[in-house]
């Protein structure tokens, strides 16, 4: 089988072709997923690129990319096939006056004609390279998770009254997760593991610089250094790479080269989105930053 | 110990590796035979001279909890930093580069303070340790950072080869030293100084925040250093076992250390979300109701008969009514900060939660957590204004759950499930079980959470038998695992 990355360091560059800046574990997983044949379960906070990752990875590999958005009740006619019940039905009723058996009509109601393919079937059946994103798989319940273990191990789906189908290509799969649950063991023990955090402060700005490339090197390190002041305190929720870069539009759009404090507290609304967490922010960098009570834990 | 030259035969690798496997079962990852193998696999794609992606070959097949990820980070770093490149420090030239890896590093001092004194010299005074570390968080210089780090460790940890302590004793003879308080201050100082014009507090906060980050950094590099100086010392094996701690879902409520605690707490938000997402799951499971035969019936005229479209009733989803009573008391300080964190989560989730708090006393503090954005305001309010001591401020659970009847039983009713948190430990007063028996008679459910080990249960004052003989569950719940296995069954 022919690989599709020479080397860790190959993945790096060629994400950094499509603008999407890896770092050395994100090049690696995506590596030895490829190497292995095995799916990535990703995980992390919101907004710190799950779900680009894989679409930059479809991009670079030329592959279609085929999302299942899980969410709660989903199923396996959702997710694998179903039957197209309601044609299976008209074709019953064309055959009321004919003399066809029972088995023929049998047969033929049960092929592929009457399958109506899901994204998980479609992703294993197709010719051209595919990339499949299972997206936000911490939604679905855990007697949900069951129908993927079968695809994720063996690259195939078992429909009951068609037999076997197997992958024409092994697939690069991503999953991603928030962590609102613990997804199971057996889901886990088939995946790579990547978690994908904040970013640090320089590839953050090494990010704001590419996605908003008329930005000056000054203004991108700013803001960067207040990001990570920002995700230092306990929030509620934290600013994410994407609000970071919104943040960094803004500012360009207003014109300011450097940040003074009533510009950052007046636009703070854009990297935070609880009104709780603007106003510990605004208490925070409006107040003296010597008057800081000793001994309080800052988390890191 | 293993030879440093590993990596390049086969089988002392494969060794090392099974060993490591076996460390991280032992600090309670789990590490099941297909992943083992996976490691051993992946491992054969990765240059084994770069040490990052072998660490990532083996953290994406190993490591599948991102909680999980300290431990195995600790792990990795005993099992595999002896041929580290922080040893070629930097790209500088060693002398000695293999002094440390011999058994005593306190023995070398020279060869040590050669290799780091890169500017300085071997006989530098701790004042010009002090100004070229202050010089080297000024420009936030790696290399040098490191090297200090070494020398610091060498000067000041005063590390005996044999003594069997943790590597936290030398850290903090070896910070005690460097003061890097006073260097942030003089750094602060400093920068305040250079500016053109006065800095603002913006300014100001962004500089310390980067000061601070670069200490971080200096003080990990400073453990590092220890770690290694001890691995050297003692074994891969024996270093490993005494670095040994607990999982964040494994970490005792009532016995975390302080480090703990705060781990605890940062664990504590997503926890609580999740519980949180638990609990509202879990009312809307099943949301389709029973079949309707007479909706399915009608509907199935349309397809001339044929029940294409089964229709299904509308669920009627249980509005559970909560109440937690919680002790508050100095026993159960520790666990008490958490259950106040777990009333939060579930007030949020649930319109109908009633919190009560009490000491020897009883007061209800539902009203402290309505509409308040920030747990820490709602606790310190809980803390300062409840008025749970009646008379001595020792737990007395028999008054308390005397006066709760009197002043809250009647709103008990067939809906309500009442959670209990406390060790029952009673100082010895009437235990007024009675009232838990007529609680559990009039409520859906009663359970009871203890956050003490079950062996010491019913030991000295403690009488939760007896009140546990009334509930519908008593719980041992003293960390997170055991917290998120009683969510499972509560409904």
């Amino acid at each position: 089988m022919d690989y599709r990355f020479d080397s860790p360091a190959s993945v790096t560059t060629r994400l950094r072709g499509v603008d999407y800046l890896s770092d050395e574990a994100i090049a690696g997983v995506v590596f030895l997923a490829d190497r292995l044949g095995k799916p990535i379960l990703v995980e992390g906070p919101a907004g710190t690129g799950k779900t680009q990752l894989a679409k930059s990875v479809a991009e670079i590999l030329g592959a279609r990319l085929i999302r299942l958005q899980c969410y709660e009740g989903l199923d396996e006619s959702k997710a694998l096939y179903e039957w197209n019940y309601k044609k299976q039905l008209l074709r019953i009723q064309a055959e009321r006056n004919n003399e066809s058996t029972w088995e023929d009509i049998e047969t033929d109601i049960f092929s592929d004609e009457f399958l109506l393919t899901r994204p998980l079937l479609e992703a294993i059946t197709s010719d051209e390279p595919v990339v499949l994103l299972i997206d936000e798989v911490d939604r679905v319940e855990v007697e949900t998770e069951a129908l993927l273990l079968e695809i994720l191990s063996d690259y195939q789906v078992s429909i009951p009254e068609l037999g076997t189908i197997e992958a024409k290509q092994i697939p690069m799969v991503f999953l991603t997760s928030n962590n609102t649950r613990e997804l199971s063991e057996a889901l886990k023990r088939r995946c790579l593991f990547l978690h994908i955090d904040y970013p640090d402060m320089e590839r953050e700005k090494e990010i704001v610089l590419t996605k908003v490339p008329e930005i000056t090197d000054n203004l991108a390190d700013q803001i960067t250094r207040i990001v990570r002041s920002i995700r230092q305190l306990e929030l509620k929720k934290s600013p994410s790479v994407s609000e970071t870069i919104d943040w960094a539009r803004t500012l360009l759009l207003l014109g300011v080269d450097t940040i003074t404090e009533a510009e950052a507290i007046e636009t703070l609304n854009i990297l935070l989105k609880y009104q709780s967490d603007i106003t510990r922010a605004t208490k925070e960098f409006s107040a003296d930053t010597n008057q800081r009570r000793p001994g309080v834990p800052r988390t890191s | 110990m293993t030879p440093p030259d590993a990596p390049v035969v086969e089988s002392p690798m494969l060794e090392l590796l099974t060993g490591f496997i076996v460390e991280l079962r032992a600090a309670g990852l789990p590490v099941s035979l297909t992943e083992n193998l996976d490691a051993m696999q992946a491992i054969t794609h990765i240059p084994l001279e770069d040490r990052d992606a072998f660490k990532y070959a083996l953290a994406a097949t190993l490591v599948k909890n991102n909680s999980h990820w300290r431990a195995f980070e600790t792990v990795f770093e005993v099992y595999f930093s002896l041929r580290g490149k922080q040893y070629s420090l930097g790209g500088d030239v060693l002398d000695l580069p293999e002094a440390d890896d011999e058994d005593q590093a306190q023995a070398n001092p020279d060869a040590a303070g050669a290799g780091a004194g890169g500017g300085g010299g071997e006989a530098m005074s701790p004042e010009q340790m002090a100004e070229m570390l202050f010089q080297a968080l000024k420009q936030g210089d790696n290399a040098m950072m490191r090297a200090l780090a070494r020398q610091a460790v060498t000067r000041f940890a005063g590390m005996e080869p044999g003594r069997p302590v943790g590597g936290t004793y030398y850290l903090y003879r070896t910070l005690r030293n460097l003061d890097l308080d006073s260097v942030l201050q003089r750094l602060m100082d400093e920068s305040n100084d250079d500016a053109p014009e006065p800095m603002s507090p913006l300014e100001e906060r962004l500089e310390r925040d980067e000061f601070e980050n670069r200490i971080d950094k200096m003080k990990k590099e400073i453990e590092a250093e220890i770690r290694r100086r001890l691995v050297a010392d003692r074994g891969v094996e024996a270093m490993a076992k005494t670095l040994r701690k607990p999982l964040p879902e494994d970490v005792d409520f009532m016995h975390a250390s302080r480090e703990e605690l705060l781990g605890l707490r940062k664990a504590m938000y997503p926890l609580t979300r999740k519980l949180a997402v638990r609990l509202a799951r879990k009312r809307r499971h099943g949301r389709k109701g029973p079949l309707d035969f007479r909706a399915t019936v009608r509907k199935s005229l349309s397809y001339g008969g044929v029940p294409a479209d089964p229709q299904f009733r509308y669920p009627r989803p249980a509005k559970p009514e909560i109440f937690v009573i919680a002790d508050i008391s100095g026993s159960v300080a520790a666990f008490a900060r958490f259950t106040l964190q777990l009333v939060y989560a579930i007030s949020g989730q649930f319109s109908r939660v009633r919190s009560f708090v009490f000491i020897d006393g009883i007061d209800e503090v539902t009203r402290f957590f309505e509409g308040v954005e920030d747990i820490s305001e709602a606790i310190h309010r809980v803390n300062t204004e409840a008025d749970v001591v009646w008379v001595d401020g020792h737990s007395d659970y028999g008054h308390a759950f005397e006066v709760f009847w009197e002043k809250y039983g009647r709103e008990i009713g067939p809906k309500t499930t009442v959670i209990i948190l406390g060790d029952a430990r009673n100082n010895y007063h009437a235990s007024q079980s009675w009232v838990i028996s007529e609680i559990n008679k009039k409520s859906r459910h009663l359970y009871w959470l203890n956050p003490e080990p079950r062996a010491y249960w019913d030991t000295g004052d403690s009488i939760v038998g007896e009140y546990g003989a009334h509930c519908d569950g008593i719980y041992e719940c003293r960390n997170l695992r055991q917290l998120e296995k009683f969510v499972d069954i509560l409904e």
